[in-house]
């Protein structure tokens, strides 16, 4: 399959570059070029190779995304906790400014590597590549990378994960999944969190969060917890148990394990 | 606001294309994108210029295709229009349905121009 002549167009883009389709010349008689890659085919390129270092290392790697101050360094903090005896965690905090949470997670005694992102609303593979230098692999069961706050744009970038954990706060609307449906279809794992909350609340039914995330045609877990009562986390807990046994299952038999979802590139282009 | 980042992928996969085309500049580019990509047309549209300034892009225009929301439905055997907040198949309304369409970001096509298209 080639980039250039065309042989890789999908049925539904043909009329385009049939002859005398609008776009096959132009009056002046310009040269066009058909492609069909995505257009974060490079940003693909660079997520395909974090998973193989992942891998190689028998890394895990989740991908945790939320809106701002939905609990997801609490939620890290009660999971090293819990799980920091039998699993070798590491952290990669992705915000905008600051090195607030990675130190949070260190104090845990956990390695935390703190990208910094300036003004960009999401971190990409290539932001997580240059953290991983910062890492040694060999000591790592498994790698949490906290996404920027956000909704929104951390959805459209590969990073190299495995899975992909929306969280969603009960002080949030139960409707989000259907207003950001980028970001909930991607998900894999949707927590919902800071339930200690949900006798004080009137306006958020979980199930009602759950139908929403069903309409997505996402039949992904919704578990729900609280980073202040251990004993809310006890499926979580076991999800990530099954999700290193799984991953280990997969690099044992040279596969490689991905998000349910994937960028549009990487099937497009072979990268999946 | 992540199209910028977009477009700057972007132009950096058109001038890596015409060095391999042998193109002087950028006339027309033609992206395919739907609403479950997560990027905004509009907003695409807007940051193109910005990132497209100082390259041989600069001044081409960007056509975009909106990508339609298609599902199929493994239960009915069905394909039917959806929104992209509910892919439920029309025809049966299971929610287990596969997305046909509706997720692309994709370059479809580029139209370059070559020096001796001066001549």
């Amino acid at each position: 399959m080639c980039d250039t002549c065309g042989c890789n167009v999908t049925h539904g883009n043909q009329h385009l570059i049939a002859a005398g389709g609008k776009l096959q010349k132009t009056g002046q008689g310009n040269e066009a070029v058909s492609v069909l890659k995505s257009l974060l085919s490079e940003n693909d390129h660079a997520a395909a190779h974090n998973r193989q270092h992942f891998d190689s290392h028998g890394v895990l790697a989740l991908n945790l995304m939320s809106s701002p101050g939905s609990g997801k360094t609490a939620l890290l903090e009660a999971t090293i906790d819990a799980l920091g005896n039998r699993y070798r965690i590491a952290v990669v905090e992705g915000d905008l400014e600051t090195e607030n949470d990675a130190e949070r997670i260190r104090r845990r005694g956990v390695q935390a590597v703190q990208i910094t992102t300036g003004t960009a609303c999401h971190l990409d593979a290539h932001m997580v590549h240059t953290a991983l230098h910062q890492l040694n692999l060999d000591d790592i069961d498994i790698l949490f990378i906290e996404n920027v706050g956000n909704l929104v744009c951390p959805a459209s970038f590969d990073l190299g994960q495995h899975r992909n954990i929306t969280l969603l706060s009960v002080t949030e609307g139960d409707d989000k999944p259907s207003k950001y449906p980028v970001m909930f279809r991607a998900a894999d794992l949707v927590a919902l969190t800071k339930v200690d909350l949900l006798p004080v609340l009137d306006d958020f039914d979980p199930d009602r969060a759950s139908g929403n995330l069903r309409a997505l045609a996402n039949a992904a877990p919704v578990l729900e917890m609280s980073a202040r009562q251990p004993e809310t986390l006890r499926a979580w807990l076991q999800w990530l148990d099954d999700e290193v046994q799984h991953h280990h299952t997969h690099c044992e038999n040279g596969e490689t394990l991905r998000p349910r979802i994937q960028p549009d590139g990487a099937h497009l282009h072979g990268l999946a | 606001m992540h199209e910028l980042s977009v477009c700057q992928a972007l132009i950096a996969q058109l001038e890596e294309l015409a060095h391999r085309e042998m193109a002087q500049r950028v006339e027309r580019v033609l992206v395919g994108v739907g609403p479950l990509s997560g990027v905004e047309p509009q907003l695409l549209q807007r940051a193109y210029p910005l990132a497209a300034a100082g390259t041989l892009a600069q001044d081409s225009e960007l056509a975009i295709e909106d990508r339609p929301v298609r599902v199929h439905c493994p239960q009915c055997g069905e394909d039917s229009d959806a929104s992209a907040s509910r892919l439920l198949c029309a025809h049966c309304g299971n929610w287990r349905t596969s997305l046909l369409s509706g997720d692309e970001l994709i370059l479809i096509q580029v139209e370059f121009i070559r020096e001796k298209d001066y001549v």
